[in-house]
């Protein structure tokens, strides 16, 4: 096996599989994402997990701990994924919890009231999709197959979030007013969650010939803007972008500049909510240890015992 | 010091008549919790009736280096597929 | 005052729930991702066992109250539920114990309520019996492996049976439901049954079952522990901030 093969099945639209010789720069660059892609689902287990306690009905409730619960799963799958490439779940887990790896700066804004509950499943999870959906046709066959899977699973996450928007919306004028300030809230980091511009976007060019990518940064932000800007409307709410308009001639919304300085903070975990993150993320684990001791040493008796 | 669990790569039927097929892996520290945890994780939507948890180091692989070795043979021999038979039109159902 | 059957399904709705409210409570908090999902998704077994009962309840009761009603619009002192389920989550060997006392309860319980001469609760009875057997398994799993474990994990488990030890007698039925025993309403009691049960799986685990400690009751009659004001505060909050509110 070697680059020649590689690059024939690459060409061919064929999948890579763990076994398969394959470059060191494609092997680091999945690691790298996939284990952000875990670290994603498990840090973006916190914000939203916050308010299970809180929902306001019991059927929230129900919802939200099932989407919660399907993000930990999500992650699962996603670090099966990344071990198949040879680097175990303990390790990566390591790496999040030192900062040496990153998890989707998203999860560093807050969520103060119930409506960001609603406006993370329905834009959040929205702009989540729209990146997620190319990727069940990623070359890395282990990572497309969870991707699949992860993509069936969350088609009721976005819905359920939209659903509650829906409700705040055509609610009390306080539910209404609670809709458009986590709307302003979500909106341009949502936005921003398909990265920086293509120009700056050095890596995209090689992702895109690997074919882990299949769309550039731009045009799903693009695609994103075009479907959600009229789901806004029904609602009621205004997207806090001045520069929102329909532009007939190109048939795509034009929209204004992001705060890229911003960006550029957030992905650096500048402010307190990344330390918190990790901070829950790190004592979880570290309470754990003599849980997971016990567990590991009662196997080992039991496999003494056994033998004998 | 921190306890890593071992791997188990996990088998579902997704029902009665099917076979069992890989869905992904988890950790835990034995088969029986290896198996509740698959339960939990690939069956919250009715996706079986039946699991396999198997430790992931007993899985025996067979190498890609040998691909055209162990699967190439069975390229030529188109003698082993019913297309391969041009009968009268009368019998071709067969 | 011998209690209804609207007070029986309210003491077993306040049970699933608040006990699904401790086990939301360790999402994003548990020893392993795996624990995350299962403990989530006991919380969200209890969670439906008790909109059905809350549910069914207000139809007994007859006033047009629906399960949130239930849930966000009473006082503790108006929850019903055995004391056990408020005990805070603690490590993880307290949540264990907790888990096995009640689960084990609950298999029993339900058990006992498939033939109830109440057809709505036997049907529900059904599938929270497969559901509760279940959890039955993961806890009693846990609990043998924590005080088969380590000597640490032996110390916390034994302490944690000590101390949610006091809280089973509650369990296994209120002291009032007498006559709904007597209608066929509900089953036979469950006490003799789950004595032996929890005996067998403490061998198990190599821990010592607990004799003579002192019973804590009052949960069933809504004298609650400190715990549950807090809990529900965090649970109500909310909902109670906009009355007449649809979500």
């Amino acid at each position: 096996m070697s680059q020649e093969h590689f690059d024939a099945l690459i060409e061919a639209d064929e999948r890579i599989e763990p076994d398969d010789w394959m470059p060191d720069d494609y092997r680091n660059t999945l690691v790298r994402q996939i284990a952000q892609h875990a670290h994603s689902e498990i840090i973006g287990m916190q914000p939203e997990g916050e308010w299970i306690t809180r929902a306001p009905s019991l059927r929230r409730k129900a919802i939200l701990t099932a989407k919660v619960q399907d993000e930990a799963g999500h992650g699962l799958y996603l670090y099966g994924a990344a071990e198949s490439l040879g680097t175990p779940r303990a390790e990566l887990l390591d790496r999040l919890h030192a900062k040496t790896q990153k998890y989707s700066s998203i999860f560093n804004y807050p969520t103060p009231e119930w409506a960001d509950v609603g406006a993370i499943g329905w834009l959040v999870d929205g702009a989540a999709i729209m990146n997620q959906v190319p990727l069940c046709r990623c070359s890395y066959g282990p990572y497309g197959r969870a991707m699949v899977r992860i993509c069936k699973e969350e088609s009721f996450h976005q819905r359920q979030g939209y659903q509650i928007m829906l409700s705040l919306s055509q609610g009390t004028p306080e539910q209404h007013a609670m809709a458009q300030r986590a709307l302003d809230r979500w909106w341009w980091p949502s936005i921003m969650m398909f990265g920086p511009p293509d120009a700056d976007s050095p890596n995209t060019g090689r992702s895109m010939a690997w074919g882990i990518k299949r769309f550039t940064n731009d045009e799903l932000r693009q695609n994103f803007v075009d479907a959600t800007v009229p789901q806004a409307e029904l609602l009621g709410l205004t997207p806090p972008d001045d520069a929102l308009v329909w532009n007939a001639e190109r048939g795509h919304y034009d929209f204004g500049e992001p705060d890229w300085d911003e960006f550029a903070r957030m992905v650096r975990g500048e402010g307190e909510i990344p330390d918190l993150r990790i901070g829950v993320r790190r004592a979880a684990h570290d309470d754990g240890d003599w849980v997971r001791a016990a567990a590991a040493a009662y196997a080992d008796k039991q496999a003494a015992r056994s033998a004998a | 010091m921190s306890t890593v669990f071992p791997q188990w790569e996990v088998f579902v039927r997704a029902r009665r008549g099917l076979d069992h097929q890989h869905a992904g892996s988890v950790h835990a520290p034995d088969g029986e919790t290896a198996l509740r945890a698959a339960r939990d994780l690939f069956t919250r939507r009715q996706e079986g009736v039946s699991l396999w948890v198997v430790p992931s180091t007993e899985i025996v692989a067979s190498d890609p280096a040998d691909v055209d070795a162990l699967f190439g043979p069975a390229a030529d021999k188109a003698y082993r597929f019913p297309t391969n038979y041009d009968l009268p039109p009368d019998v071709d159902h067969m | 005052m011998a209690a209804d059957l609207f007070t029986h399904v309210l003491r077993q709705g306040d049970r699933a729930l608040v006990l699904s409210h401790r086990l939301a409570q360790w999402i994003t908090h548990a020893p392993t991702l795996e624990e995350d999902v299962a403990l989530a998704n006991i919380s969200l077994d209890l969670l439906g066992q008790a909109r059905h009962l809350f549910t069914y309840a207000g139809e007994l009761e007859g006033e047009g109250h629906d399960e949130d009603h239930f849930a966000y619009w009473r006082d503790a002192s108006e929850f019903r539920n055995p004391l056990l389920v408020e005990q805070p989550n603690g490590d993880f060997a307290v949540t264990i114990a907790r888990q096995v006392f009640h689960d084990q309860a609950a298999v029993l319980y339900w058990e006992s309520m498939s033939d109830s001469g109440d057809t709505t609760i036997a049907a529900l009875a059904v599938r929270a019996r497969n559901e509760t057997a279940f959890h039955l398994q993961h806890s009693a799993g846990w609990l043998i492996r924590l005080g088969d474990g380590t000597d640490e994990s032996r110390r916390r488990a034994q302490a944690a049976v000590d101390a949610m030890w006091p809280f089973t007698s509650e369990l296994l039925g209120a002291d009032d439901e007498g006559a709904l025993r007597a209608d066929g309403l509900i089953g036979e009691s469950i006490e003799s049954t789950w004595q032996v049960a929890v005996a067998d799986i403490l061998l198990e685990a190599g821990l010592e079952r607990p004799t003579s400690i002192e019973q804590r009751t009052g949960g069933l009659h809504g004298a609650h522990s400190e715990h549950l004001e807090p809990l529900l505060h965090e649970m109500q909050g909310l909902a109670r901030a906009h009355p007449g509110a649809t979500w």
